[in-house]
């Protein structure tokens, strides 16, 4: 059906099937010499399914894979690596208390006498951050005191290390400053240009729009359409990825006259050098956006909000009332009433092992507590009032939220705080990596919450939804909000400037 | 030279203990009377041998992440077979510490083979092969006894210069470089030196022995970097049960007898893992080294040294009284501890305080 | 939350039932009498369970946050040593005290400093030890237990004659056990505390952000396994009416051992109460078992460890790491 000569890697008839679940049937893909290949799809598509039997961590149920025309298997990483097939995953795979150089080679390392060269090592290293444009990165550092985005250069740098053919990057951007994404897209148009073959798995339309020469969309594990960049608009390509037409994604935002009563103010917030001046307020039953490149100090503003850092400076008042906030214990205490939907669900949002019922009335056990009992039957009322609410699907209240598909765990999350009967909700960043179902629900479950009378704050990283959601946005520069958007002007090419700080012409009027 | 600011400020734990030690060594030597003599260095060390080498063997599990609470049985262990087979000729006395050695490095591998293919977490896993080794320490040496070469013990215990004296090495007479300079050095301190740069040192720069500190860092990505974690924690354990060994065998040496003592290995296990935290390994794995743990355990144990010599009648008479010392030693751990801690307030992002 | 019996407690049991079984063949075969299914014997065995596993429920408490208690051997010790230094009746109050003290400062390492509890403890338990050999001078302590103490122990107001002026009684440890294992069952079950227990072992950074105080059941935690030691602690002393130094060393690994075989996992956050009892349970019978069996030291040691390795191949495995 594909012609194996021409392309790099392909496969034909794969299947993959877990327990009875089918993640993979009968794909045909195939992906060719020097490209940049977009692979897109929902979560539950098949895609990450794909990317591990292309790298060799699960091996196909049934169909063959051919690399350079050739029919090969993988049985490990390993040898998928030995071959040229490199992956960069989504989560790090690098050792934070090893130093840099020690990273890029941990597993074949330059050696003399059969021990491990350092100095060979550390020259090798320096190669490689330049290949990447990071000489500012000391070899000998060690990972853990890199931020974020260096780590995840290193993490780039350390797969060139190892000669592939085939460099597969899922979600690699995500943990990227701007600057450093403008950088990886140069620096993977330059692989490309070497003749690299890339393959790319994003969630970002637009990165994919600036990156990809060829794209495919994968939906519930079969492949559907692969075609050449800009040969289909943005809602064809929605529609294959979920099968039905893309529309009314976002519920319509309530036409306002009188200004809302302020329910949130926040005044003259600093903290370390993250944080200065920063003022802001959120109307009662007002949907407030954070926007702005990634990591400028928006986690922070809302992490401050809720008591978790040390050391902040200004005021915080709840309904016209200061408060110093020392903990995400007052935080949650009904005379502050903030909730706060946390960045990583699997670490800070949910105990993984425990059960959906745990998790959801964890926040919300006093409020439950008679005496010193905890009051069971009001309990699982209120969490089959939530789950119901929510709509989230499980098989058992008790069991562990790991088995849930992601968009239900970050359901169970917002259940958590839903019941503490917050009157500010702070989310940061909670559609990520989420299917497009549940975001469509769980924007509408915003809406629905503000009209009844719930302030939200909401970070997103993803500009749509920001435009989507919000009554009005914050754009943050340096740790400061340089504009706030309102109505109308809330656009993508106002959020974009605003973001990189650039002034543009202000239409007359828009803001004060 | 910003890489020598960097390496200094990767391992101030490290420093810590080494000043640790030369401040405590030096008090307890100036009090001496007989303090910096070959004599009492050579008797210092032979009560170190055993804790340091205890202490490099709990290291390398440590290191990994895991933990191993049978390092005190395992040197027991060896400990009790040794004073069965190393006697008689000199060619049995070669195979009996080879067959200790080995018995060691096994028990170490049986460890890390329940550890890795049982899927059981160190600690608990260690506790129960602690206990079986016990057992069999107790089946070779129901009561304390048994016999080791006189001559090894006396050469193994001494300086240098007692293997001249003892095997005849310069019949003529010992030459001024032996006599005044390497024939000073004791023994136990040249077997540390040796095992440290002769196996340690090699064993950290193979990709194996780095495994050890990529899978302590995290286990995770260091599967997923295509290292062999099996092979690595399987090393890791084999390589404290060789160390445990080591300690074992000398303490049969040194004290001319194999005893299955019970709260001993206890002790010296705990003991271990104090010595493995003062020399700035962390017990979360990932970084530290065996060297450190070196310095660990002499600080241990020049705090129990110097109380041998504080002057009951002199202003700090009080602290003579060898009844605080177990008092000084866990005060000794918790301040070493706790010097840590003054991170924790430092942090102003209270969430990294969680990972 | 779930009612049915998990795996790990019904192996468990299962494993004593058949510990009873060997014996009972065993002493059939060489006394000629099934001495191991009497009564008046298991519910001595029950006895000395009691002490094991009053010490063994505290430090699943611990260990159910991932974390570990080495200072329960000198806990046990101090507490009783100077309950009976004090005696009369203000014995009781000051050995919890002193168990008090220790989890409070255990407690405050632990959640305020953030040093391994394995290494706070472990220094904690050479202090207590120092301090106790400093009070003692080194030497035994001659002062002996009260007799509230012994009474608590040992007196057997439940119990039912059965001819020829025997009783089978239940000696008042088991119920003291009894009733602490109740009210830890209610605390972890009913309680919030019991609940953020769980949520804290199984991570603690979303258990904080869910605005439990992390600290507070840190501290609280490591309370109760101090007081269950020092409790242990009286009840020991007052069985054998004396305190003595290395009264608690016995106690530190069996109890470790006997919360794992129960099916707590040693990295926190699961584990349910039920399958502690069974574990005390478990290691009491196997430890006398192999005493009536004259069996010796080693052997008994070699058997005990080839014990729980194997109990814990059966359940108490791990995740394999896979991509």
């Amino acid at each position: 059906m594909l012609d194996s000569t021409t392309h790099l890697l392909s496969l034909s008839g794969v299947s993959k099937r877990y327990g009875g679940v089918r993640a993979l049937t009968g794909v045909n893909f195939a992906c060719g010499r020097g490209s940049i290949h977009a692979v897109l799809g929902e979560n539950g598509a098949g895609k990450s399914t794909l990317i591990k039997i292309i790298s060799g961590v699960v091996q196909p149920d049934e169909g063959t894979i051919a690399l350079e025309g050739r029919p090969i298997v993988f049985p490990t990483p390993q040898s998928a690596n030995a071959a040229g097939v490199v992956c960069i995953f989504q989560e790090l795979s690098l050792m934070p208390d090893l130093s840099v150089a020690d990273n890029i080679s941990i597993a074949s390392p330059p050696k003399r006498f059969g021990l491990i060269d350092k100095r060979a090592q550390r020259r090798r290293a320096e190669q490689l951050l330049a290949r990447v444009g990071c000489e500012d990165i000391n070899p000998q550092s060690l990972v853990k005191n890199l931020p974020l985005s260096r780590r995840q250069m290193v993490e780039i740098a350390k797969a060139l290390g190892r000669k592939p053919k085939l460099l597969i990057l899922d979600e690699a951007t995500s943990a990227l400053t701007a600057a450093d994404v403008q950088r990886v897209y140069g620096i993977l148009h330059a692989l490309r240009d070497e003749g690299l073959s890339l393959l790319y798995i994003s969630h970002r339309m637009h990165e994919i729009e600036e990156l990809a020469d060829t794209c495919s969309v994968f939906r519930n594990g079969q492949h559907i359409e692969t075609f050449p960049k800009g040969t289909r608009t943005d809602e064809q390509v929605v529609q294959m990825m979920i099968g039905r037409e893309w529309r009314n994604v976002y519920p319509p935002k309530p036409v306002r006259n009188a200004p809302l009563p302020v329910e949130l103010e926040v005044r003259d917030l600093g903290w370390e050098d993250r944080l200065a001046g920063i003022s802001l307020r959120v109307g009662k039953g007002e949907i407030v956006g954070l926007g702005g490149l990634d990591g400028q100090g928006q986690r922070e503003l809302l992490l401050a909000m809720f008591g978790v850092l040390r050391g902040v400076t200004g005021t915080i008042a709840v309904d016209g009332v200061a408060k110093t906030i020392h903990s995400p214990a007052h935080a949650k205490s009904p005379s502050v009433g903030l909730a706060l939907i946390p960045e990583d669900r699997k670490t800070e949002g949910l105990c993984l092992p425990m059960g959906v019922a745990d998790n959801i009335s964890m926040a919300a056990l006093d409020s439950m507590t008679r005496g010193l009992v905890v009051d069971r039957a009001l309990e699982s009322r209120k969490i089959d009032e939530m789950a119901k609410k929510l709509k989230i699907k499980f098989g058992k209240l008790s069991d562990a939220v790991a088995t849930l598909s992601g968009g239900n765990q970050q359901k169970v999350v917002i259940a958590k705080w839903l019941l503490t009967g917050a009157r500010v909700i702070l989310l940061n960043d909670p559609t990520r990596g989420i299917d497009v179902g549940t975001k469509q629900e769980i924007y509408q479950l915003l809406r629905d919450l503000a009209d009844a009378g719930t302030s939200i704050l909401l970070y997103s990283t993803d500009y749509d939804e920001l435009i989507g959601c919000c009554d009005r946005v914050l754009i943050l520069y340096g740790g400061r909000v340089v504009r706030e958007l309102e109505g109308g002007d809330i656009t993508e090419a106002n959020i974009v400037a605003s973001s990189l700080n650039i002034s543009l012409t202000e239409k007359a009027g828009a803001h004060a | 030279m910003r890489d020598i600011g960097l390496r200094l400020q990767q391992s101030v734990g490290f420093w810590v203990a080494v000043a640790l030690f030369a401040i405590l060594y030096t008090l307890y030597s100036s009090l001496h009377p007989k303090g910096w003599t070959v004599d009492i260095f050579v008797q210092n060390s032979n009560e170190s041998f055993a804790l340091i080498m205890v202490s490099m063997a709990q290291t390398v599990p440590v290191l990994t992440g895991g933990i191993d609470l049978s390092v005190g049985a395992m040197m027991t262990l060896v400990n009790c077979l040794a004073s069965n087979l190393v006697s008689g000729s000199p060619s049995q006395i070669v195979l009996g510490i080879l067959v200790c050695l080995a018995a060691g490095a096994l028990a170490g591998f049986v460890n890390g083979a329940i550890v890795v293919y049982g899927r059981i977490q160190p600690i608990i896993a260690t506790l129960a092969t602690g206990a079986v080794y016990v057992g069999i320490s107790l089946f070779l040496r129901p009561s304390p006894g048994g016999k080791i070469d006189d001559n090894l013990s006396w050469v193994a215990t001494n300086a240098m210069a007692e293997m001249d004296t003892t095997y005849g090495w310069f019949p003529d007479g010992a030459p001024g470089w032996f006599a005044h300079g390497i024939g000073l050095l004791p023994v136990p301190i040249l077997l540390i030196l040796i095992i440290v740069f002769g196996v340690w040192v090699p064993f950290r720069k193979t990709v194996t022995g780095r495994g050890c500190y990529a899978i302590g860092s995290s286990e995770g990505a260091a599967y997923m970097s295509g290292l062999s974690v099996a092979r690595s924690k399987l090393a890791a354990y084999t390589l404290g049960g060789l160390f445990a060994g080591f300690g074992g065998l000398y303490l049969a040496i040194q004290t001319g007898s194999g005893n299955a003592d019970i709260p001993q290995a206890g002790g010296y296990t705990l003991n271990s893992i104090a010595a493995v935290v003062i020399g700035g390994t962390s017990l979360f794995g990932g970084s530290g080294g065996a060297i450190g743990s070196v310095f660990g355990a002499l600080t241990l144990r020049s705090i129990s040294f110097c109380f041998r010599v504080f002057d009951t009648d002199g202003q700090v008479g009080f602290l003579a009284n060898p009844l605080l010392q177990p008092i000084f030693e866990g005060v000794i751990l918790l301040l070493a501890v706790s010097l840590g801690a003054a991170r924790v307030f430092r942090v102003k992002n209270r969430l990294s305080l969680f990972t | 939350m779930i009612k049915s019996i998990d795996r790990p407690t019904l192996i468990a049991s299962g494993f004593c039932v058949a510990i009873l079984i060997a014996g009972t063949i065993y002493t059939l075969y060489t006394q000629g009498t099934a001495s191991f299914i009497e009564p008046t014997y298991l519910l001595q065995q029950l006895k000395i369970a009691a002490f094991l596993g009053t010490v063994a429920a505290g430090m699943m408490v611990v260990i159910l946050l991932g974390h570990i208690d080495l200072s329960v051997p000198w806990t046990i010790a101090a507490s009783a040593m100077i309950a009976t230094a004090v005696g009369g009746p203000w014995a009781i109050p000051v050995g919890l005290g002193v168990g008090l003290a220790v989890g409070l400062i255990n407690g405050i390492g632990v959640a305020f400093l953030r040093v391994p509890s394995m290494i706070f403890t472990l220094g904690v338990n050479a202090v207590l030890r120092g301090l106790m050999v400093m009070l003692t001078g080194g030497f035994a302590p001659q002062s002996s237990a009260t007799p509230i103490m012994s009474w608590l122990a040992n007196g057997e107001p439940l119990s039912v004659p059965i001819g020829g002026g025997h009783t089978w009684g239940i000696a008042n440890a088991v119920l003291m056990w009894a009733l602490l294992s109740a009210a830890l069952v209610f605390m972890l079950t009913r309680t919030p505390f019991g609940r953020y227990i769980y949520a804290a072992g199984n991570r603690e950074a979303a258990a904080y952000l869910s605005g439990i105080n992390t600290r507070l059941v840190l501290i609280g935690s490591f309370v109760i396994c101090s007081l269950c030691a020092s409790m242990a602690g009286l009840l020991i002393a007052g069985y054998t009416s004396k305190a003595f130094q290395a009264m608690g060393d016995a106690y530190l690994l069996p109890a470790i051992a006997a919360v794992v075989v129960g099916g707590t996992n040693i990295l926190g956050g699961q584990g349910k109460y039920s399958g502690t009892v069974v574990g005390t349970i478990l290691i009491v019978l196997l430890q006398s078992v192999l005493s009536v069996m004259q069996m010796p030291e080693a052997g008994r040691q070699i058997i005990y460890g080839v014990v729980i390795i194997s109990m814990l191949l059966v359940y108490g495995r791990s995740k394999a790491i896979r991509g």
